[in-house]
């Protein structure tokens, strides 16, 4: 569904991505880590269309569409999202207001017709469970006053509702407690579909305890420098990123 | 027609509009306000209008204003226009109001019939020539010594306004004031005139509405003056959607006693010169007053907000937020001053005025003051000026919301906890309505440009 060929990124003078190739099928969980500085959030960025890069070279395919020729609204509209590493706080916005926005907006697109506030409000309760969210969030400013835990798992939880093709999920472990990580891992892991591809992007192993990928990639240097089965991510755990920099003739 | 090389033409219009008055209407009014109408005539003649060099007016230039030579105005709507008022969202807010044609009271307009039990609507003209005791009050309050506009309404005033709350009536919808200026007329100019009196322990909503539709120029010189009496509770909502061809100034003079509560926002939505001012007397104890102000500019509008915060008292409470929103070519001034007399003690006052700027060629100006005298209080203030944050709009982009409507939200969220802070649900909604209305018609017009290129 994802083809990414020697794609090239630079915010600002800076070359941060120098040639990445990756090929996601649908169904599969890839996992992408590497060490702070190594182009992961740029590659998450890119794909989901954030202007402050400047994509200087390769092609990106997304189910037949060229993606980097669509607007960020049109990459979601047909099936991409990104899981933010911070969320953003959009104060005097409801956070379901918003949501129902966005679903209707894609479901605009897909030629379905739009949910009203009754219908939405239903099926977001529902996957608010699956989320173990508080009921208040309904009446909430999008993560507004949210602590770092309730963000992430606000993304999953729109993730959950918006049922994307593609799911990047941008460091969504980082910072979070055990009970915290455990309950959004529950979340990805519901989501997890025969149709549905997902990119980790991960500076730590242990979230791959919880949702185990079918693909680990090590990027470094904007590259990525290895590839393999989730005994990779293992191998990293005990020999750290040194490894891979020792390996790897820059 | 009506432009004129020189300002004699212009004061010639006004002097024959100040005798005519003198000769008609108010010579069957009360001796002590044709006195202060003289003073305040003579007050006029010597302040003249103010300049840019006023440090009170130097962000905004009067001088469109002293070219033109201004008449009075039919005091009629044209049947073309009927549909467009009586559609309009703020005529009718389903309780009593008084409407005003450039400045004519027409009763045929107006709803008194179902004027709730102790409350009183009445055109001042009536009320004075009837010698209503309250109605004596007017221009007691507002400063026409100093404030050259506010004595140029005191001199020129024909009709406007009255409203009484009589002691503890508790009335639920809202008061109406419309006022009207057709701008179907070349150069019309009006002299509304509004005085509100809340007797003690009474509660009110009084919505006052300025609106217009065509695109001449005209000239609204408006004056409001809003007395709450001890533990009156009064939310006053003035909105102003003139045409794009009127200049408009007003004033609001508040004063309150004991306990009072007092909110007045003041929504700025049309005209092309707009000043408003608001000046707020806490002058008793326990006294609240909030000024909640939102403007909202395209094209080349600009809009000036000159609010006075004057605690003459301790234990006193004000509160200030004024938004603005600004488009295309539009600016604003923003002149915020919180003065704390010697004998103010405890006074608690917070202020702030933010501005959220749509484009590269909009300006905000913001100033504001503290001028305290007293020893133990609290004062905060503080003014932004920013853009719609990027972060934010990538966000909701990401997630599938179009541009457009991502900066419509934005913006709409900007301005939410103004629209909020008013306690009428009839006036939010249609606010809420009319903002929303607004920006779909500014980008239908962008759509369009954009299709001719």
């Amino acid at each position: 569904m994802l083809e990414i060929r020697n794609l090239q990124a630079k915010a600002g003078d800076r070359e941060i991505l120098r040639g990445i190739n990756l090929t996601v099928k649908p169904g599969e969980v890839h996992a992408i880590m590497g060490p702070n500085g190594s182009g992961k959030s740029t590659l998450a960025g890119v794909l989901a269309g954030r202007d402050s890069y400047e994509v200087t070279g390769g092609s990106v395919t997304f189910l037949g569409h060229d993606l980097l020729e669509l607007d960020p609204e049109e990459r979601a509209r047909e099936g991409v999202f990104l899981a933010f590493q911070y969320p953003v706080e959009i104060p005097g916005v409801g956070n379901m207001y918003f949501l129902r926005a966005a679903l209707n907006a894609i479901r605009k697109h897909r030629g379905e017709e739009e949910l009203d506030a009754v219908d939405f409000l239903n099926l977001a309760r529902k996957k608010m469970k699956l989320l173990e969210m508080d009921d208040s969030l309904i009446n909430r400013s999008v993560n507004e006053g949210f602590s770092g835990g309730e963000k992430k798992r606000n993304e999953i939880f729109q993730m959950a509702v918006l049922e994307p093709k593609l799911a990047i999920l941008d460091e969504t472990d980082s910072g979070l407690d055990i009970d915290a990580l455990k309950i959004v891992s529950q979340g990805v892991n519901a989501l997890r579909d025969k149709d549905r591809g997902i990119i980790l992007v991960t500076h730590y192993q242990r979230l791959l305890n919880y949702i185990v990928p079918d693909f680990v990639h090590v990027l470094s240097g904007g590259r990525i420098v290895k590839s393999g089965g989730k005994e990779l991510a293992l191998e990293l755990e005990d020999k750290g990123y040194a490894w891979i920099d020792d390996t790897v003739a820059v | 027609m009506a432009e004129v090389k020189n300002t004699a033409e212009h004061q010639q219009a006004y002097k024959e509009r100040y005798a005519a008055l003198g000769r008609g209407a108010a010579a069957h009014w009360p001796a002590p306000v044709q006195q202060r109408r003289a003073e305040a005539w003579q007050a006029f003649g010597a302040l003249g209008y103010p300049t840019t060099r006023d440090e009170d007016w130097q962000q905004t230039n009067l001088a469109p204003l002293t070219h033109i030579a201004f008449s009075e105005g039919r005091g009629q709507v044209a049947p073309e226009l009927q549909p467009r008022l009586q559609g309009h969202p703020f005529f009718d807010l389903g309780g009593p109001r008084l409407v005003f044609v450039n400045g004519v009271f027409s009763a045929e307009l107006s709803a008194l019939e179902n004027c709730p039990a102790g409350v009183t609507l009445l055109s001042l003209n009536e009320a004075l020539a009837s010698g209503r005791p309250t109605a004596a009050a007017v221009a007691r309050h507002a400063d026409f010594q100093k404030q050259a506009l506010t004595a140029l309404n005191t001199a020129l005033f024909q009709d406007g306004a009255l409203i009484e709350i009589g002691r503890r009536a508790v009335v639920p919808a809202p008061l109406q004031i419309v006022y009207v200026s057709t701008g179907d007329q070349a150069s019309c100019a009006s002299f509304p005139r509004t005085l509100i009196v809340a007797a003690p322990e009474s509660q009110a909503t009084i919505v006052e509405t300025y609106l217009g539709f065509g695109m001449e120029r005209s000239f609204t010189n408006a004056v409001t003056e809003i007395v709450a009496e001890a533990n009156a509770w009064v939310e006053h909502c003035r909105v102003q959607q003139e045409g794009p061809g009127a200049i408009h100034i007003s004033a609001v003079q508040t004063y309150q006693t004991r306990d009072s509560r007092l909110s007045t926002h003041s929504l700025a939505l049309g005209g092309e010169l707009v000043r408003n001012g608001v000046n707020a007397v806490l002058d008793d104890e326990g006294a609240e007053v909030v000024l909640n102000g939102l403007y909202v500019l395209a094209g080349q509008q600009h809009c000036d907000n000159h609010t006075v915060l004057d605690h003459a008292k301790p234990n006193c409470r004000s509160r200030e937020y004024y938004k603005g929103i600004l488009d295309d070519q539009s600016s604003s001034a923003f002149n915020g001053l919180i003065l704390v007399r010697k004998d103010a003690q405890h006074t608690d006052a917070i202020q702030s005025n933010k501005n959220l700027i749509l484009s590269a060629d909009a300006t905000a100006n913001t100033r504001p003051q503290l001028e305290i005298y007293a020893d133990d209080v609290r004062c905060t203030h503080g003014a932004t000026v920013g853009q719609i944050d990027a972060e934010m709009l990538f966000y909701m982009r990401s997630r599938g919301v179009g541009e457009q409507d991502a900066r419509h939200l934005l913006t709409y969220a900007f301005a939410n906890d103004v629209l909020q802070r008013i306690q009428s649900t009839a006036v939010r909604e249609r606010l809420e309505a009319a903002l929303f209305a607004r920006w779909n018609e500014a980008q239908a017009q962008r759509a369009g440009q954009a299709a001719k290129l």
